[in-house]
């Protein structure tokens, strides 16, 4: 009974994301596709979830002073206070407001999800793109270098670079983070390119003598757009676990105001052991909460653009008109 | 024949690069961070052990950069990674010989029980299909993939080591026990074992949960489950021989691939356990800025990843002729 491939009659559009490819998009399909992909947002319970936990956090991040009052820095409150309306996480050991620690630290996770996600997902793109469509021996070096970064273990690299970097800021864990993270996207777009290259639309393409340039940028890497935004959000969840795990081991800055720089300061004071248990709890909750966010998003466009792998859900008959 | 060569290539070659990456990583920061560290054992170290550590990180050395290289890569050949700094006089391989069994026991058998577990819990929700299962796992496990697995370890502690005080927070075994192969002594390390472990297998079994339902659900939609329907086969078989059989593979390659990471895929669940693992000796080198040990710990690491990853290539392409060909 529940075996069929059932896709709901009432639910949405087939795909949010352009699967052909649209040469020249002209201002009325973009708004078109913006429609159908807002659509599509809002009938999958999950991509609503991550949507609205996302701009959350982007609000916060972008005014934090609206709803925090306090300094996250200033350490002039009374030590290692509970929650009450004055604090409402309370203080940590060293007197700061840890709610104000707390919303002023998106800004800066968020850069660095943002950040890494964007630059890694923009050079995969470079290189998978380049390593198909140049063939012969460019693909050869590029597809060595990149399956070679592929399996050299991620996070003990990430230990040994940030150890030789010593208090690395923002700017250095989004380069460190971009330069070590690129690669499986790489393989991937390179593996979709390769299935491009004989199709009939980019011969086409060919025959009509348009240029190199124009053929990556306007036939192919639209058709591969959503594999492009399901890698961004999946980079982007991978910046935010590892650039927060690395600051919590303290190769972060650790004047920065950031999730993992708290939790670092956390650990380092035993907020554990010694009942602050909110210093420790709220850090780590937000960083779980915003990597929800990407992956909910990233599951999502999974279930968009393969409708076998939606919830089945309980058929309730509607009598729609 | 021609793929095994291939492979045995790669595997050369990877090790090669992440051995240039351990050489040439110092040396490219600004200001040779070894000078500095070398510098602070200047006085308990004896001199012979830092003049060999001062060659190995171009310090204060009149060889040239090629000559360097060669000696290093000579010193690896021969499994000479140096003296520790921080647990000095002991070597480096003996730091890293006591630390390895820890990880061994505690990340091993949890990612065998995770990869048990998970994959099981996946065959049962893509079986019924829109079940309680079914609707729960997929979205709790998508959740509980994005927080950090150190984080679920510290909630651990608070809860069951700090509160109910039911298990021991830190350490692989109480400090007051003599290691011997009694009774209470095994019973202490598999206590202590308990919470690292749960938090290892919350932050893993989603992975294979989902992959194994994703699998599984495509699987079942085939032509030759329903024709097995249609003949009327009892429905565990159907459930086992034809669908989950098939649905397997990719849970199994990246199995095989996870066993690699066993050795460095818990560094921060050690860390935060103090458990006195590979990963704890990691952070340990790291903070006390005992670049050997740390040099050496990483080629492990990676050596453990590649050799994984050697195994399941040829695994596969025993298992699945068609790979053979593939390049």
């Amino acid at each position: 009974m529940a075996m069929m491939p059932v896709s709901g009659p009432t639910t949405a559009p087939p795909a949010g994301l352009p699967d052909q490819a649209l040469p020249v998009p002209t201002a009325g399909r973009r708004s078109q596709a913006l429609s159908r992909l807002v659509r599509a947002v809002r009938s999958n319970r999950k991509a609503t979830v991550g949507t609205v936990l996302l701009v959350i956090f982007i609000l916060l991040a972008l005014f934090p002073g609206v709803i925090a009052h306090k300094s996250p820095t200033a350490t002039i409150y009374p030590r290692s206070l509970g929650p009450s309306a004055q604090h409402l996480f309370g203080t940590t050991a060293l007197g700061q407001d840890i709610f104000a620690q707390a919303v002023y630290g998106t800004q800066q996770v968020l850069v660095i999800a943002f950040g890494v996600g964007l630059l890694t997902t923009g050079i995969a793109v470079l290189i998978g793109v380049a390593a198909a469509y140049l063939g012969g021996a460019w693909d050869g070096v590029l597809n060595l270098i990149t399956d070679v970064l592929l399996v050299i273990p991620l996070f003990p690299l990430l230990i040994v670079i940030a150890t030789y970097v010593q208090n690395a800021g923002t700017a250095v864990l989004v380069v460190v983070l971009t330069l070590t993270g690129w690669s499986y996207t790489a393989r991937q777009l390179r593996a979709q390119a390769l299935s491009l290259r004989k199709r009939e639309f980019l011969e086409a393409a060919r025959v009509r003598g348009e240029r190199r340039m124009y053929i990556v940028m306007v036939e192919i890497i639209p058709t591969m757009t959503s594999l492009i935004v399901a890698s961004f959000l999946t980079n982007a969840l991978y910046a935010v676990l590892f650039g927060s795990s690395l600051q919590f081991i303290g190769l972060g800055d650790p004047n920065s105001v950031s999730w993992g720089t708290m939790l670092y300061w956390a650990e380092n004071n035993a907020a554990l052991q010694t009942g602050q248990y909110l210093w420790a709890i709220v850090p780590g909750a937000l960083i779980a909460l915003l990597g929800a966010a990407f992956a909910l998003l990233n599951y999502a466009f999974d279930e968009i653009g393969n409708p076998a792998l939606r919830p089945v859900r309980r058929i309730r008959v509607k009598r729609a008109g | 024949m021609r793929f095994a060569l291939r492979r045995v290539g790669f595997f050369v070659l990877t090790l090669w690069a992440a051995l240039t990456l351990n050489f040439f990583l110092p040396r490219l920061m600004p200001g040779n961070p070894a000078e500095a560290m070398l510098g602070k054992f200047r006085g308990p170290v004896s001199p012979q052990a830092l003049k060999a550590l001062e060659v190995a990180f171009g310090v204060e050395t009149k060889e040239g950069l090629a000559g360097q290289y060669v000696h290093y890569l000579g010193n690896v050949a021969t499994g000479n990674f140096g003296t520790s700094l921080y647990f000095y006089p002991q070597s480096v391989g003996r730091v890293i010989l006591d630390a390895l069994p820890w990880t061994l026991g505690l990340v091993g058998l949890t990612t065998i029980l995770a990869f048990a577990l998970g994959t099981g819990i996946g065959i049962v929700a893509a079986w019924r299909r829109g079940g309680r299962l079914d609707s729960i796992a997929p979205p709790v496990f998508v959740i509980t993939s994005a927080i950090p697995y150190f984080w679920v370890g510290m909630m651990l502690i608070l809860v069951f080591a700090e509160q109910l005080q039911w298990f021991p927070a830190a350490f692989g075994y109480s400090i007051t026990m003599t290691p011997s192969l009694s009774l209470p002594f095994i019973v202490n390390i598999v206590e202590h074992a308990i919470l690292p472990a749960t938090a290892l297998l919350i932050t893993t079994i989603g992975t294979w949960i989902l992959t194994m339902r994703n699998t599984m659900v495509t699987t079942l939609a085939e032509d030759y489950v329903r024709m097995a329907r249609a003949k009327g086969l009892p429905s565990r078989r159907i459930m086992f021989d034809y669908a989950a059989r098939n649905a397997i593979l990719p849970n199994l390659t990246g199995f095989a691939m996870s066993l690699g990471f066993v050795v460095g895929g818990a560094i921060l669940v050690e860390y935060v356990f103090n458990y006195p693992g590979v990963g704890y000796m990691l952070l340990q080198a790291v903070s006390q800025e005992d670049y050997p040990l740390m040099q050496a710990l990483f080629l492990l690491i990676t050596v453990a990843v590649l050799v994984a990853i050697l195994l399941a290539d040829i695994a596969t392409a025993i298992l699945d002729p068609r790979t053979r060909t593939a390049d």
